[in-house]
């Protein structure tokens, strides 16, 4: 197997006297989908968190390999750990409500537009080379909105989106800002099963078209199964099991997790 | 039905009573030795009359119902495009216009000023929002920079803008430093400490800024340094009167700074219009939306505040150098309050925040009417006061709640 | 040495007076995790009305001063304790589900508008009152024969915020009050699917909060003799500052913190320079929010995503 493009080593997060993750390690493979899964409360957005910045791990190595170097994330701050190439999503969608959707978009390509504007002096001189870089953006605005069925609402108020449609525009959002490693906080939560298929056709088009690795928390087994190359599962901050789907669907501590104790529980 | 309406009115007059008892019954009235007490029986029972008789309207009303935050007001997005032209019209045509006598054109300025300050503001609030309640402290330190160096090194008005932009946006950057990461009601009350700490530096550091006396004999804004608005020639300089073949007119330096003050209003203005549609603008905006989502996307949260603080505060020091000109040459620290934090930040947010046009507007309303009402001159404060409550209220994003899109495709 | 403790009891009477005050921010907050930006506006009422009532029981015959200290206490809380509901009431209660800034907004203008009022009603100019308490016990007499003394008035500021802590500490324990309170704050809609009155909890709160702040305000008219319609202000200010310096939704810390705040303005005010004594609370405010902005008793807050 080639290098992992993320390492997850031991990390532990503990918040005063609750251990929310308890030693985790696994590999999160390049150009692949890893998903993970386990009850509620077991520590999976509490892992996104941590792998993004947002809190920082009580214990652990988060190792990145970012092509030229192997970087350590842990204690690094958010949008540090996002101009690295990890975008994310949120459970609770997050986007600019009053800004419109082509506008959420260049936001996000905020870090190239930055250096290409020169503080801004570029932009307000309205330079040939700032242009051009916002011209760049746009473009690239476009060809994602069009992927994804949003390009006739490009100019509307992010916040009139319906459900499906603000879900979509996030995770195009993340994608704009071309990552390495895309984060799905339950991406299909709330989708219907034709939304959810698409979404399962869109993930395995940007690891096998784009090479962009995924790392996906849902409980939609359906896009679980269908999607993941790899399966990780967490269950009260720990691993229990970890493999192919064919694997973790057979794997016995799996079950137990999700359905409770098989013989104990009835009688 | 209409019983329980009566209970409920006399219920609320009955309070009325008891609140109103000792304030609105009695009156303080101040005597060389202390202090003796009048009644006012007849006030109170007015008072008590009116809520009851208030109540029992309202309620006979149907109930008033609030309009959508999102929806906009039909009125503001039909005369949409058209209004922002029609003002700037006016504006540029206004000393020409009959009614241009020289307190129109007094106030006019000061509302240009207001509205600068406004503008100024609406980078760090309306856009950014972050509410920064001592934006006037910027304000001052652009004015007294200006007074300062005029009156002791003798630079030019010219020549003190920048400055006086520079002193100002380096006090945005070093308050800002450590102030910037605070959640939105402790940074509020910070930056009022803020504006208070440098008003009471400013009066109590007499050797430098003359303390509460204030500087007096600030030079107004000369032709682009080419003349003077005085009626005789000072030493080696030129008069405006003179340089163009006309008669002298006290009018004239009134007119040209009006013009001057529009000038630098129109250029704050088209920068916000400009910097809205840059990287940094759309992250102001989308600081202001979601500070989390953007940490996500690679925003450096800390830098883009400390850009837009320093920024705003830049422009509050342009306004603050032009103020001492409009103030027959005299500044001090009375200007320079509470109330006028206050009331800047009630024209950012009661015009709708990221709204220039709004702001122009609110500037208007907040800052004209009581010119035009001067007899109520007493009430001026209260109703101030009471309009942010009621507007708050009614309309929480303010007078023009649309916004529009900085980059649209085609 | 006797200078300096002198300057520590008139510190601690100032401190007690912030603290009361502070209770009232700190209690706000702590149940709907806004601060009632108007709230020093509160005491200046507190203050008016006491300096009223005591010249309106003068002017029927009723001078015995425990008498009248006691009946402008009552007349004033109750008064502002009124004012506090009102506030709520139809200020705040209609803003609770607007964007976040609405309600602080609308706080500054109720802020003008209560000094308005009372600046229209009762002159803006200052008011004065003669001593009514008068008498000191000197503790020390020092070399050169300064005396270190605790005047009458400060015992009863002392007293009088011992008592008032007690009871609002058994009717927080006590009642269902203070439970209800976190209930609320935590989880406004759960907490009323429970049973517990949210309205009328929060009400409770804001109007406890007002009169304690009377409280200070009758103290400030009998320890200083001299108020006017913008006390409210500044006032409100440093006590916002020692509710933080406390940690903010804790009432001891927001008792310890103005105790605090009082130390430091007088002992500022008695060796450095008295004129710069305001940007003293200023930067304490700003170090603290800087530095630890959970105060000293506060928890610190971790930003959820």
């Amino acid at each position: 197997m080639s290098a992992p493009l993320l390492a997850i080593r031991d990390l532990t997060m503990r918040f005063g006297g609750l251990l929310a993750i308890d030693c985790v390690s696994f590999d999160v493979a390049p150009g692949a989908v890893t998903a993970l899964i386990g009850p509620n409360g077991a520590g999976k957005t509490t892992l996104f968190n941590c792998l993004t910045g947002f809190y920082r791990p009580t214990a652990g190595n988060l190792i990145l390999d970012t092509g030229g170097a192997r970087r350590e994330l842990a204690g690094l701050t958010g949008h540090r750990i996002a101009r690295l190439g990890i975008a994310r999503t949120f459970q609770n969608i997050r986007l600019f409500p009053r800004m419109t959707v082509l506008e959420n978009l260049m936001v996000a390509q905020h870090t190239a537009l930055m250096r290409a504007s020169v503080f801004s002096i570029a932009g307000l001189l309205s330079l040939a080379s700032y242009r051009r870089a916002e011209k760049e953006a746009i473009d690239r605005a476009r060809y994602w909105l069009d992927r994804v069925g949003l390009l006739s609402r490009a100019n509307a108020e992010a916040g009139s989106l319906a459900y499906g449609q603000q879900r979509r525009l996030e995770i195009v959002r993340a994608l704009c800002t071309e990552p390495r490693l895309l984060c799905l906080d339950e991406p299909a939560a709330g989708l219907n099963a034709t939304e959810s298929g698409e979404l399962a056709r869109f993930l395995r088009g940007l690891t096998t078209e784009l090479g962009i690795a995924v790392l996906l928390i849902e409980h939609d087994m359906s896009v679980v199964m269908g999607v993941s190359d790899r399966i990780v599962v967490l269950d009260y901050g720990r691993k229990i099991a970890e493999g192919t789907p064919a694997e973790i669907r057979a794997d016995k501590a799996v079950i137990a997790a999700y359905l409770g104790e098989p013989a104990a529980a009835v009688a | 039905m209409a019983a329980q309406r009566l209970i409920d009115a006399a219920k609320a007059a009955g309070i009325t009573a008891i609140m109103g008892f000792a304030l609105i019954g009695l009156e303080l009235i101040d005597q060389p030795g202390g202090e003796t007490l009048a009644s006012r029986w007849q006030t109170l029972a007015a008072a008590v009359a009116i809520v009851f008789l208030g109540c029992l309207a309202l309620s006979a009303i149907p109930a008033i119902r609030v309009r959508p935050l999102h929806r906009a007001s039909p009125i503001f997005a039909s005369a949409g495009r058209a209004l922002p032209w029609t003002l700037v019209a006016f504006a540029l045509l206004l000393p020409a216009l009959p009614i241009a006598n020289r307190g129109v054109i007094d106030a006019a300025t000061e509302i240009l000023i207001y509205v600068m300050l406004g503008w100024g503001l609406n980078i760090v609030t309306g856009l950014a929002g972050l509410l920064d309640l001592g934006y006037v402290a910027f304000f001052a330190i652009g004015a007294y920079t200006y007074a300062i160096l005029a009156t002791q090194i003798g630079l030019s008005f010219w020549a003190c803008v920048p400055i006086a932009a520079a002193m100002a946006s380096a006090a945005g950057l070093l308050i800002g430093f450590p102030v910037l990461r605070l959640r939105g009601d402790y940074f509020a009350i910070v930056t009022l400490g803020f504006g208070q700490i440098v008003r009471i530096v400013i009066n109590n550091w007499r050797s430098l800024t003359n303390g509460s006396q204030g500087i007096a004999g600030v030079p107004r804004p000369s032709f682009f340094g080419l003349a003077d608005f005085t009626a005789s020639p000072t030493s080696g300089h030129r008069t405006f009167h003179e340089l163009f073949g006309i008669a002298y007119s006290p009018m004239q330096r009134v007119i040209f700074l009006y013009y001057v003050a529009l000038a630098l209003a129109l250029a704050v203005n088209l920068f916000t219009l400009r910097i809205r549609r840059l990287p940094i603008g759309h992250a102001w905006e989308a600081l202001r939306e979601d500070e989390i989502a953007c940490q996500a996307l690679g925003i450096d949260r800390r830098r883009v505040k400390l850009a837009a603080f320093a920024i705003g505060a830049a422009w509050g020091g342009v306004a603050g150098a032009l103020f001492p000109a409009k103030q027959q040459g005299f500044v001090s620290p009375e200007s320079f309050g509470f109330m006028e934090s206050a009331m800047i930040t009630a024209i950012v947010v009661l015009g709708g925040m990221g709204s220039q046009l709004g702001i122009v507007l609110a500037a208007l309303i907040l800052v004209g009417l009581p010119e035009l009402f001067r007899e109520f001159e007493q009430y001026r404060m209260l109703a101030f006061g009471l309009s942010m409550i009621l507007i708050m209220r009614f309309r929480p994003r303010g007078l023009v709640s649309t916004r529009r899109p900085s980059v649209v495709l085609e | 040495m006797a200078y300096f403790l002198q300057q520590l009891i008139n510190g601690l009477t100032l401190g007690a007076i912030y603290g009361l005050i502070a209770i009232g921010y700190t209690m706000v907050y702590g149940v709907i995790g806004m601060i009632n930006f108007a709230h020093g506006e509160l005491y200046m009422i507190g203050a008016f009305v006491g300096l009223i009532g005591i010249l309106a029981l003068g002017s029927i015959g009723i001078v015995a001063v425990p008498v009248v200290l006691l009946l402008a206490l009552l007349l004033a809380t109750v008064t502002a304790g009124l004012y506090g509901w009102a506030v709520e009431r139809l200020v705040y209660r209609p803003l609770r589900s607007a964007p976040r800034l609405a309600p602080l907004i609308s706080a500054i203008g109720l802020s003008i508008t209560l000094q308005q009022y009372v600046q229209l009603t009762q002159g803006g100019r200052v008011k004065t009152l003669a001593p009514m308490i008068s008498g000191e016990i000197t503790l020390m007499r020092d070399a050169s024969g300064f005396a270190v003394s605790l005047s009458l008035l400060q015992i009863v500021v002392f007293v009088l915020t011992i008592l008032l802590m007690t009871a609002l500490t058994l009717v927080i324990r006590g009642t269902d009050l203070g439970r209800a309170q976190r209930a609320a704050a935590s989880d406004p809609v759960m907490a009323a699917l429970c049973g517990i009155d949210v309205d009328r909890t929060i009400s409770t709160t804001f109007i406890i909060g007002a009169a304690l702040a009377a409280v200070a305000g009758v103290m400030v008219v009998l320890y200083y003799g001299v108020i006017d319609f913008f006390i409210g202000f500044l006032a409100g200010l440093k006590a916002f500052t020692a509710a933080v310096l406390g940690g903010i939704g804790s009432i001891p810390g927001a008792l310890l913190g103005g105790l605090f705040l009082g130390l430091v303005e007088s002992l500022w005010a008695g060796y450095a320079d008295a004129a710069y004594k305001d940007v003293g609370a200023y930067a304490i405010l700003m170090l603290v929010l800087i530095i630890r902005p959970s105060g000293i008793l506060g928890r610190p807050e971790i930003e959820k995503v």
